[in-house]
């Protein structure tokens, strides 16, 4: 051991090793004896009636093993492809369900829908036979954008759903809210958009099937985040193959976002074509496909209201949200605009008062659900530009206004109109602490020089909260979670002292192996180089609930730390016992069990050994062996939150947006590795920019992806991006053992609406008062353009 | 991507004979823009030939104050060459804005513009440079050389083996790219030769045009200033997820102005 590896040191990552020697090892580098490849025909229409498919000349190509359509799922029974989440409507009415067939039946909802499956000896010949099949189409009117599927008239997504109406949710108090704008000495409206993304993980899905008929048991690889939801849903409702016939293994994976959180029909056809055909089949999607199968996210259309007094205390807030759904309930898309949306709606701001309705509403694209930030960056969206406007409009410090209304240290904890009660934070430090970090005192010179070469600068500022580690399971079941959100862990101390750690929570670029093993450092003083995190395959696993929320370390690291006390306890029974003393007399400090106030020790590698040769040890009353299991259900999320400053210089020519400078103070709770918190926040930054700047998910009114691949939806680069400041103030939070509150999504929550917010600061002189995301160069030329002829 | 068989003739002759004997044939030279293709399958070549073994094309030299620049040379090669940078600087500098660094270190000019991409770079250089491309029967201005759209004057069996071009008094190219394809969406290429000053655009229309009204206005004063008030129609651009017509028409004219900033210096 190498210095100190415990809280708070930034060790490497071990896990870094193999991906940096390109060791490590992905669904699609797994090649299982006698393989065969799956590919998919997918619709090329957002909306159409499937008539005769004609696999015939597809079936002759050789090497083909199987073509298979929805009919045929429909024979074998399979069950659709399941919605994780019920939300009721304002009426007490059940959302519209609609079904989700693993492969179309009858009619193709959206672009990307898979018709046909192909298996066949190679991906080559499968491809080859894709290519064969013919489809009749019988194309329908289709609703498209979500600007469109809301307009009367428009082309209808299911039946049963009117208007595209998928539910009308609403959330806060409308009569306390509507009192709070009557007495309001100024209130201010904004319309935002927030723009559609396609995940873009850098790999993308896949799945390799395995059925072992001797035993009767199936074995899948897929690129998830939460391998025993994917076995829950597959046990339960698409499969119908109970638990113990059903290992789900998730290997490495390159990156998730949200977009593997979910069941998707191809894990499920996989499977079941494996044991159609005898083989094990294997599906990986190339890059167009993911764009058009993956879940996207965001997508909302919003109208905001502000109540202030003559003070320019808040009084309330009003929202009204339309939220695309896309064709399908992926599996927790109708949580996203709602439980972890609206409920974050009064952000780190103290207001009395707080109404909001939210409609979800079908079109014919392909699904929407949770995108790094999952509903919290839209929130922040909303409230951080209506904030904002408000200062622009009242003609006040955008800086001041916050600060007026911020939630003070000493309110916590802190009770929101919108159900969530806060913790503990201190806002006001992460603002000050983020505008040292950017020298905002300095920004007025910055901007002349800015200007003497002919170019706009911008400051923006967001202060925004998020939640993570969604939880408690009680109370996401009385919301319509059908699912629990705690976290397993099996902490398994081996005979010479080294340690393996089970853990439900599933890596995918976070760093798990590396922090975890930092907190077994922490407890039990074993260096990490003996610490083993085993992650992603549920026959070696307990039962988890994966990784998503930014809820690894909070949920899964504090049952970590559950197992980790009953370690520690067993271990004291043994030491007394070796130690001749009283168990109540035996403490346990820097991995020494010691007789209080004594030179007796015994190393915890010493008890370790006892516990499995337990020759001389307390066997009438302890088991021998050190191996505990913990499961963790969280009493409340966890409440990060702080302030992101961004600065833009604009070409006003060309309309070009540089960002100049990023600074942000984040409380994310106690810091285990800070190295792995900056890199979290950086990859978020970069994704919050994304968003805010380059990218766009955009479709046609037809329902066509117009922009699916990198040679035009616009990933951001790092040539792209300024070095960030990060600064971490800590508050620790009150309910989990070790303080921590989360890091993995900050970053794309806070910073698209100072990004956008310094834009439109620079372009203020010019009368510019609006720009949508992404604020592309022509947006912002075009923008300026429109304010100059209005002026 | 299709099977497809693969020849690597070692002389331009038997790379012309192939050619002519394989009618579903495509020549491969540094694969940037055909391997995208063929892995998209949006085209199905029975034969690759591929010029990589044909020593005589990857050659660039000095021709008196002209530069040859042989059809294999990549865009690397272009950006870092002593010989290039004397004779058309501009030339060199555009070369290092294609694309990525393993697209200059495969990407060939020959290739680049045989392709014909409309919003690849070199054809504003060669049209503004009025540089001249030598094939295996024959020579071909550049400027009747774009013939639109993916769309060259080439024979279906016929190959690029050189590029020549006249030494500038002054040029420079100005590019607006497309953040994520890293094409040009706009650019603009000001050169001044001894046959007068010529302004090319790339990446705004379906294939590379001269602005004659800012050739004119140029001639007369050499500044950017010049260029106040002359556009070029929205009607015959392209239009895009990036760039409309309207804003491609009005980047024609920053990228210009700047073109001529750039080359003054």
């Amino acid at each position: 051991m190498s210095g100190p590896q415990g809280i708070g040191a930034s060790v490497k990552r071990k896990e870094d090793r193999r991906f940096l020697l390109g060791k490590g090892q992905y669904t699609d580098d797994i090649i299982l004896p006698n393989q065969s490849y799956a590919v998919f025909v997918r619709s090329q229409h957002a909306h159409a009636k499937i008539g005769k498919i004609d696999s015939a000349a597809a079936k002759a190509v050789p090497g083909v093993l199987a073509v298979l359509t929805g009919d045929d799922v429909a024979a074998a029974q399979l069950g659709g492809i399941p919605c994780g989440w019920l939300v009721k409507s304002k009426d007490g009415s059940n959302m519209v369900e609609p079904p989700h067939p693993a492969l179309v039946q009858g009619v193709a909802r959206h672009v990307g829908d898979p018709i046909v499956m192909i298996v066949a000896d190679s991906k080559a010949a499968a491809k080859a036979a894709a290519g064969l099949v013919e489809i009749d189409y019988d194309v329908l009117p289709a609703a498209g954008r979500l600007a469109d599927a809301i307009k009367p008239g428009a082309a209808t997504v299911w039946p049963d759903a009117k208007n595209n109406i998928c539910f009308d949710w609403h959330i806060g108090d409308p009569a306390t809210t509507d009192a709070a704008f009557k007495k309001a000495a100024h209130v201010v409206e904004l319309d935002v958009t927030n723009n559609r993304v396609a995940p873009n993980a850098m790999e993308p899905r896949a799945a390799n099937g395995n059925y072992d008929g001797a035993n009767d048991h199936f074995t899948l690889y897929t690129t998830s985040q939460n391998p025993h939801l994917t076995r829950l849903l597959l046990a339960a409702f698409t499969l119908h193959v109970p638990e113990h016939k059903l290992r789900i293994i998730a290997p490495d994976v390159g990156g998730g976002f949200g977009s593997k959180i979910f069941h998707y029909a191809e894990e499920l056809l996989v499977l079941w074509a494996s044991k159609r055909v005898g083989r094990p089949v294997k599906w990986t999607a190339d890059r167009s496909e993911a764009f058009l199968s993956d879940a996207h996210g965001r997508d909302h259309i919003s109208k905001a209201q502000l109540a202030l007094d003559a003070n320019h205390k808040f009084l309330g807030l009003r929202v009204h949200t339309y939220a695309n759904m896309g064709a399908y309930l992926s599996t927790f898309a109708p949580a996203v605009p709602t439980y972890l949306y609206a409920t974050l709606l009064s952000g780190p701001y103290d207001f009395p008062a707080i109404y909001a309705e939210v409609k979800a509403v079908f079109t014919n694209t392909v699904a929407v659900d949770a995108y790094r930030g999952a509903g919290r960056p839209e929130a922040s969206y909303l409230l951080e530009r209506l904030v904002s406007h408000a200062a622009r409009q009242l003609k006040v410090d955008p800086i001041e206004l916050r600060r007026k209304n911020l939630i003070k240290a000493d309110q916590f904890p802190y009770q929101t109109q919108v159900a969530l009660q806060y913790d503990i934070g201190n806002y006001q430090a992460t603002l000050d602490m983020a505008l040292d970090a950017i020298d905002y005192k300095g920004f007025a010179a910055r901007r002349k020089a800015t200007e003497a070469k002919g170019k706009l600068r911008g400051l923006g500022i967001s202060t925004y909260i998020e939640a993570c580690g969604i939880a408690p399971s009680a109370l996401v079941g009385a919301l319509g979670a059908r699912a629990g959100l705690y976290e397993a862990a099996t902490v398994r101390v081996h005979p010479t002292g080294s340690v393996t750690v089970m853990t439900g929570t599933h890596s995918h670029g976070q760093g798990h192996e590396t922090a975890f093993a930092q907190l077994i450092n922490e407890r039990l003083g074993v260096a990490i180089e003996n610490v083993e995190i085993v992650h992603g395959d549920t026959d070696r696993i307990p039962f988890g609930m994966g990784t998503y929320g930014s809820r690894s370390l909070a949920v899964g690291g504090s049952a970590i730390y559950k197992a980790v006390d009953k370690i520690v306890d067993k271990g004291k029974k043994i030491a007394a016992h070796l130690l001749e003393a009283n168990v109540s007399d035996i403490e346990f400090k820097d991995g020494n069990y010691r007789v209080v106030g004594t030179d007796r020790v015994k190393a915890f590698g010493e008890v370790a050994f006892a516990a499995y040769v337990p020759h001389n040890y307390p066997i009438d009353s302890v088991e021998p062996g050190l191996e505990e299991n913990a499961f963790y259900d969280p009493k409340n999320f966890t409440f990060p939150g702080g302030t992101h400053l961004v600065e833009v210089e604009i070409d006003p020519d060309t309309g070009v947006v540089e960002i100049a400078d990023v600074a942000i103070a984040d409380d994310v709770g106690v810091v285990v590795n800070p190295m792995i918190v900056d890199g979290q926040a950086h990859g978020g930054l970069a994704q919050g920019i994304g968003q805010a700047l380059f990218e766009e998910a955009i479709y046609d009114e037809n329902g066509q992806l117009v922009n699916g691949t990198f040679l035009n939806y616009v990933m951001p680069r790092a040539a792209d991006l300024p070095n960030f400041k990060v600064g971490n103030h800590v508050t620790a939070c009150t309910h989990n053992p070790i303080g921590v509150k989360g890091v993995g999504e900050v970053g794309a929550i806070g910073v698209p609406p100072a990004v956008i917010n310094a834009v439109l600061d620079a372009l203020a002189p010019l009368g510019v008062t609006d720009i949508s995301m992404p604020a592309t160069p022509e947006k912002v030329w075009r923008a300026i353009q429109h304010a100059k002829r209005g002026l | 991507m299709k099977d497809f068989e693969f020849h690597r003739p070692s002389t331009l002759a038997e790379a012309v004979a192939l050619m002519k004997h394989k009618p579903e044939a495509k020549l491969l030279s540094g694969g940037q823009s055909l391997l995208p293709v063929l892995k998209l399958e949006l085209a199905e070549p029975s034969d690759l030939i591929s010029l990589a073994g044909i020593k005589e094309l990857t050659e660039i030299r000095a021709d008196g104050d002209r530069l040859a620049i042989g059809a294999l040379v990549t865009h690397a090669q272009v950006n870092e060459s002593p010989v290039v940078h004397k004779i058309v600087p501009a030339l060199a500098a555009l070369a290092g804005w294609i694309g990525d660094a393993q697209v200059r270190n495969r990407g060939t000019i020959g290739g680049s513009i045989a392709h014909a991409d409309p919003a690849a770079d070199y054809p504003a250089a060669l049209v503004a440079l009025g540089a001249t491309i030598a094939t295996d029967r024959r020579k071909i201005a550049a400027e009747d050389f774009f013939k639109g759209l993916f769309e060259t004057a080439l024979e279906r069996d016929e190959i690029v083996t050189a590029v020549h071009i006249p030494a500038a008094k002054r040029a420079a190219y100005e590019k607006f790219h497309h953040r994520a394809s890293k094409f040009a969406v706009v650019g603009v290429m000001v050169a001044e030769t001894a046959t007068g000053i010529r302004v090319a655009v790339t990446g705004a229309a379906p294939s590379v045009f001269r602005v004659p009204a800012m050739e004119a206005a140029l001639a007369k004063s050499f500044k950017p200033e010049a260029l106040a008030g002359i556009g070029v129609p929205a009607e015959d651009l392209m239009s895009d997820t990036e760039a409309s017509a309207d804003y491609r028409a009005h980047l024609v004219g920053v990228m210009a102005k700047r073109a001529v900033q750039s080359a003054m210096r």
